[in-house]
């Protein structure tokens, strides 16, 4: 599979290549040595990141059980507290340097190894040929530590992959090594190549971006429904613990999706460099991005409703093992295909879509007229939605398998669905086809996806 | 749609892009299926007539029908069923379809193959059967085939792996 990874549990043949693990050299310096991996270890903050834990646990049970919680606490008296307080935080002082200490990192030629655990060892090697993305994040909080989350996208990574926290620096240093090592550049150079010069595609305002979400459903459907419903209980139960439990997630939800979603995608820059696309935003927590080239295996280019007037897309892609999934919040739709022009090398977004036969109002009334399907000579394009529009492009060199499917109603009416299925587990769906040119498609598209993979680009983009 | 069990006929390798040549299922495994039915339901059958028949009384037994008919309308069903089960060779795919009222038809590209699995259970390994699970990047590729003969399943499997490292594609 894609991610090679190897759990043991002793130490094993990686601790011993390792040059003297237990002289580690001090975080943020780098140690070029020829001879061997340099084993590397995390921002000397990171044992912080987990010293909230007992407190979030004991506000945890006292959240969850609030008149047990303060019974006990009635009973207690100042100074066990305080020692009990004091034990839990030197505790989890001890589990996050620990944790720190025995977490190390090193980049070879063909890997990135993370080496973790202080009783079940761990050891990840990642493979730099099959990396999908690297992100660097800086929550709040550690942007003002100065330090930054590096992680590697690679089918089947998890969230314990990730480098947390590193040195800004460090972690801009890292990642330009990364990019270097999975492009192919020479070994020996891979660390002086440095930053890939970035060329800038599109910003998104952000006076467009707050009358974008002001223009969307889904901050007024949340926000109605934190409104609307918590009185209505109000009334039919007269208890305030209930209506807490439902008004808080529901606010939550309204927030997330209004003033979350703007502090999230705000400052939105997509920017294009040789080691592949830059994604930059955030307000308080600051997320870069990159893609590398020839690793999206699906594009989206959705159409709300209210949007449409102002002529405004938001664009979305999967990549294998990632998790992100928006390339564009909001744009005007030719800025959009613009970029999705670079993304998709020699893709043009196909402007009339073939509908279903009319027929297919039998099948699904009146939603029918918003399927619709182009096969150009580089993506598979599928439409659907009326109101709010959705178009979904696959490259041919991107589809996994192909599915036709047909059930009796449609066989009775000669209609079938085909299925396209993409490496970043996202299938696209070209619905209510004719029968007969259904059966052609299926075969044509396993045709066109062989031969697509053919003239793909290289894992290794600059070899 | 019928096709009868030709083991060999899969073999050839070159297959031109004309007709796909369909290989059906082993009558094996509609044995099996049409042996645990009327097992499972014939136990059924004869449980609920005798407890309902001697506690509640005769009339009441009447309702071991019920499973008697779900087994007589089965028997049918899993023989159409398992004649629509039937893949294909190609030169450079995989063919799987199935399915009388819902059918589904699946490509899957040898180059696009991760791994091969060849399964039995203890069940399946009495009745002398193996099934054959494709997987590529995509959870979503569903592509098995069900009780084969252990040779067959292991020929397929054996030329499955060949096949998908010579035309190897990732992602």
């Amino acid at each position: 599979m894609e991610a090679v990874k190897d759990v043991r549990d002793e130490p094993g043949p990686v601790a011993e290549e390792a040059s003297a693990p237990e002289a580690a050299p001090v975080p943020g310096e780098v140690s070029e040595v020829a001879a061997g991996p340099t084993e590397r270890r995390l921002h000397p903050v990171t044992p912080l990141r987990r010293a909230w834990a007992p407190v979030a646990v004991i506000a945890g049970w006292a959240v969850h059980d609030p008149d047990q919680a303060q019974r006990q606490l009635t009973r207690l008296t100042t100074m066990t507290l305080t020692a009990v307080l004091v034990a839990a935080v030197l505790g989890a002082a001890l589990y996050g340097f620990l944790s720190w200490w025995f977490t190390h990192f090193a980049v070879t030629d063909t890997e990135l190894r993370i080496r973790t655990g202080l009783v079940f060892r761990r050891t990840a090697h990642i493979r730099l040929e099959r990396l999908q993305a690297v992100d660097v994040t800086q929550p709040l909080l550690a942007r003002v530590a100065g330090v930054a989350k590096l992680k590697l996208d690679v089918v089947g990574t998890d969230k314990k992959d990730e480098l947390a926290y590193l040195g800004q620096e460090e972690a801009r240093v890292l990642r330009a090594e990364l990019l270097a090592r999975a492009a192919g550049f020479a070994p020996e150079t891979a660390h002086e190549v440095g930053e890939a010069p970035v060329q800038r595609l599109l910003h998104v305002p952000a006076g467009v971006l707050a009358v974008s979400l002001v223009l969307t459903g889904a901050t007024w459907g949340t926000l109605a429904a934190a409104l609307v419903v918590p009185p209505l209980l109000w009334f039919a139960t007269h208890s305030v613990w209930t209506v807490l439990a439902t008004a808080l997630p529901l606010l939550g939800a309204a927030g997330a999706s209004s003033v979350g979603r703007f502090v999230g995608e705000y400052d939105w820059t997509v920017g294009e460099s040789p080691d592949g696309l830059r994604i930059d935003h955030g307000l308080l927590d600051r997320t870069h991005e990159t893609v590398p080239p020839g690793r999206v295996q699906t594009v989206r280019i959705v159409e709300p409703l209210l949007w449409r007037r102002r002529g405004w897309v938001r664009v979305e892609l999967d990549v294998a093992g990632s998790s992100n999934s928006v390339l564009v919040p909001v744009a005007p739709r030719e800025v959009a295909d613009a970029v999705i022009a670079r993304v998709l090398p020699g893709v043009t977004v196909p402007t009339s879509l073939a509908r279903p036969p009319r027929r297919a109002g039998w099948c699904v009334p009146f939603w029918w007229r918003g399927y619709g399907l182009a096969v150009t000579d580089t993506v598979f394009v599928a439409r659907h939605g009326l109101l709010r529009r959705s178009i979904a492009l696959v490259p041919h060199a991107k589809v996994q398998s192909v599915r036709l499917e047909q059930g009796p109603w449609q066989r009775h009416k000669g209609l079938a669905d085909v299925r396209v299925d993409t490496g970043a587990n996202k299938t696209v769906t070209a619905r209510l086809r004719d029968a007969t040119e259904a059966a052609e498609l299926l075969y044509g598209q396993a045709d066109r996806s062989r031969t697509g993979r053919r003239e793909a680009r290289p894992d290794r983009w600059m070899a | 749609m019928e096709t009868g069990t030709s083991e060999n006929a899969g073999q050839t390798a070159g297959q031109a892009a004309g007709e796909p040549v369909w290989i059906g299922l082993p009558p094996g495994l509609l044995r099996m299926r049409r042996l645990l039915l009327v097992v499972w339901l014939g136990l059924l059958t004869v449980g609920t007539g005798l407890l309902l028949g001697l506690l509640a009384g005769p009339g009441w037994a009447a309702f071991a029908l019920l499973p008697l008919a779900v087994l007589l309308w089965g028997w049918p069903m899993l023989g159409r069923n398992w004649r629509s089960w039937r893949y294909a060779e190609r030169a450079d795919d995989l063919l799987i379809s199935r399915g009388v009222l819902w059918q589904e038809e699946t490509v899957v590209p040898y180059g696009r193959m991760q791994l091969v699995e060849v399964t039995s259970g203890p069940v399946e390994r009495h009745f002398g059967l193996s099934s054959v699970q494709l997987h590529t990047a995509a959870a979503a590729t569903d592509a098995r085939i069900p009780g084969l003969d252990p040779a067959e399943a292991e020929r397929l499997r054996d030329r499955l792996t060949e096949l998908g490292e010579a035309r190897s594609a990732g992602l």
